[in-house]
């Protein structure tokens, strides 16, 4: 799954509802694992490019939690005051017990979540989730290139897309549409929301890539010039303000194109909780790939342990661990240093400042993507995609192309 | 005010939008797709009382009778079911 589909912009609607009215608490910073993310299975029938999922899942295909251990986790993520739930992969509806985790989630009091590219869902299956209190479905738009060509040419994923989309909105649910942009799409934007007003998308997200898991290793071709996000910006503004369109659309900037980073999950353990197929607890979805930290596994302590007393959660909470320049930065309120995960990807120090930052020491790393992202040598280089072949590959410690990025300026 | 309340106005809760009182935040919420706000003392009060079949009208009198210290209780309360409106965390049903 894409790491815009949830994660981010969600906590930022909250936080900006927030803080913006009287009557309403500004309450941001609260050690409650208030969303629960279930990344229930790896497995998955597409091979997205630039799939956030770690580039080794095809270790966890096979050990996947239970349904019991699923339930027994909302359960325990409940009581601690999560609240929304999302469903999510790889693609959810490969396992034959989402039915059983919505219905727990509904008794439990969740607002729940499925995020789905929309392959496998039948009209029985939506029925038992409408029964069940699946409260909104996510449709997502994925494959990075049939999919998107045959969704923008009107062929076959745009019947499938269309068959599902009607499924959702036929069942009484928003149709919210998440749509990963990067440079093989990004020159089509104005095709690509003609084509989701006419699915009848009620929501859409153009959730401009970000580099973690398999899109990192594919970056260089996966890039889009700065030109191409701005130009993606104006048609979608141009779009927006077209008369008659009810479809909201939100546009996710890129962070590589901003000088200050993004308040990674709202924080490093503020709000997010997520648990891998595996049984993995992790504060953020790419986390595993940090050094000497060893994450918390259901199967092994309960979530209020993972929580409240692992040493990974506690690991980067607040601001103690911070170096400078962040340390002594008026402005580390703001993003809290960054993302711990693309500031290790890139520099090889989990604790430097997000290269993001134009203030980081590293941040003539980011220049240096976006002007690889313009030589033509790298960024026609073969795209990588997320297969079991090619997992296997990195599981079996074929990394060069990862160990790229590891490197130490 | 951007969003004309009147009193004979009926509201209920937007789609996809759900009211509940949530323990661990101890207070009212409303949780909709990706997001939640908490609704602190008397916003939580007034949103309460919203079900689809109460005027705004109704909910006003009910809470003057309910907090009958607050003053200028009722701007208060117009301006949170102008600021929920506003939001779309209500609709209007008449
Ligand atoms: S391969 Fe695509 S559809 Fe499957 S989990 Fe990754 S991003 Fe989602
Ligand atoms: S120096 Fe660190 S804290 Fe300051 S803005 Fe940059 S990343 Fe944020």
């Amino acid at each position: 799954m894409t790491q815009n589909s949830l994660g981010e912009s969600a906590v930022q609607k909250t936080v900006q509802a927030q803080s913006k009215n009287n009557g309403v608490a500004a309450n941001i910073t609260q050690t409650q694992p208030l969303w629960l993310l279930a990344e229930v299975t790896y497995r998955c029938p597409l091979h997205c490019a630039f799939c956030y999922n770690p580039t080794d899942y095809d270790k966890h295909t096979q050990n996947e939690l239970s349904t019991e251990q699923w339930i027994q986790a909302l359960r325990d993520a409940r009581k601690m005051g999560a609240i929304q739930l999302g469903i999510s992969g790889g693609e959810p509806l490969l396992r034959d017990d989402i039915e059983d985790i919505v219905i727990e989630a509904k008794k439990l009091g969740y607002y729940s979540n499925l995020i789905t590219s929309g392959v496998g869902l039948t009209e029985k299956r939506i029925q038992a989730f409408k029964d069940g209190g699946l409260d909104h479905i996510q449709l997502s738009m994925h494959d990075i290139t049939e999919e998107i060509n045959n969704f923008i040419t009107n062929t076959k994923t745009f019947e499938l897309k269309k068959k599902v989309a009607a499924m959702i909105k036929n069942h009484g649910y928003p149709m919210v549409l998440n749509v990963v942009i990067h440079r093989y799409n990004i020159g089509h934007m104005k095709e690509i929301l003609e084509m989701a007003e006419a699915l009848g998308a009620d929501y859409i997200e153009l959730a401009n890539t970000q580099y973690y898991g398999w899109s990192l290793v594919n970056r260089s071709q996966l890039m889009p010039l700065k030109e191409q996000v701005e130009e993606a910006e104006r048609i979608t503004n141009e779009f927006r303000q077209k008369a008659g369109s009810k479809m909201k659309i939100f546009f996710v900037v890129p962070d590589y194109f901003g000088d200050r980073p993004k308040k990674c999950m709202n924080g490093w353990g503020e709000v997010f909780m997520i648990v891998t197929a595996n049984g993995d607890v992790l504060p953020c979805h790419s986390a595993r790939v940090l050094p000497n930290m060893e994450f918390p596994n259901v199967r092994e302590h309960g979530l209020e342990y993972a929580w409240k007393e692992s040493p990974a959660f506690n690991k980067y909470r607040g601001d103690d661990w911070m170096k400078e320049p962040c340390r002594s930065c008026p402005e580390k309120e703001n993003d809290l240093g960054g993302c711990r995960c693309q500031a290790f990807l890139l520099s090889g120090d989990a604790e430097s400042a997000d290269p993001v930052c134009s203030l980081s020491p590293n941040h003539h790393l980011i220049e240096k993507a976006i002007e690889d992202s313009k030589n033509p040598v790298l960024s026609e280089k073969p795209i990588i995609f997320r297969t079991d072949k090619n997992s296997k590959k990195y599981v079996a410690g074929d990394k060069e192309r990862i160990e790229d990025f590891h490197a130490l300026p | 005010m951007e969003n004309d309340i009147q009193h004979a106005n009926i509201y209920d809760i937007a789609l996809h939008h759900r009211f509940q009182w949530e323990e661990a935040q101890n207070s009212y919420v409303i949780l909709f797709p990706e997001g939640m706000v908490k609704l602190h003392g008397g916003a939580g009060e007034v949103i309460k009382r919203v079900n689809g079949k109460a005027t705004v009208g109704d909910i006003v009198t009910e809470l003057k009778a309910a907090f009958p210290d607050a003053e200028n209780i009722e701007a208060d309360i117009i301006g949170m079911f102008d600021m929920a409106v506003g939001k779309a965390w209500l609709r209007k049903v008449n």
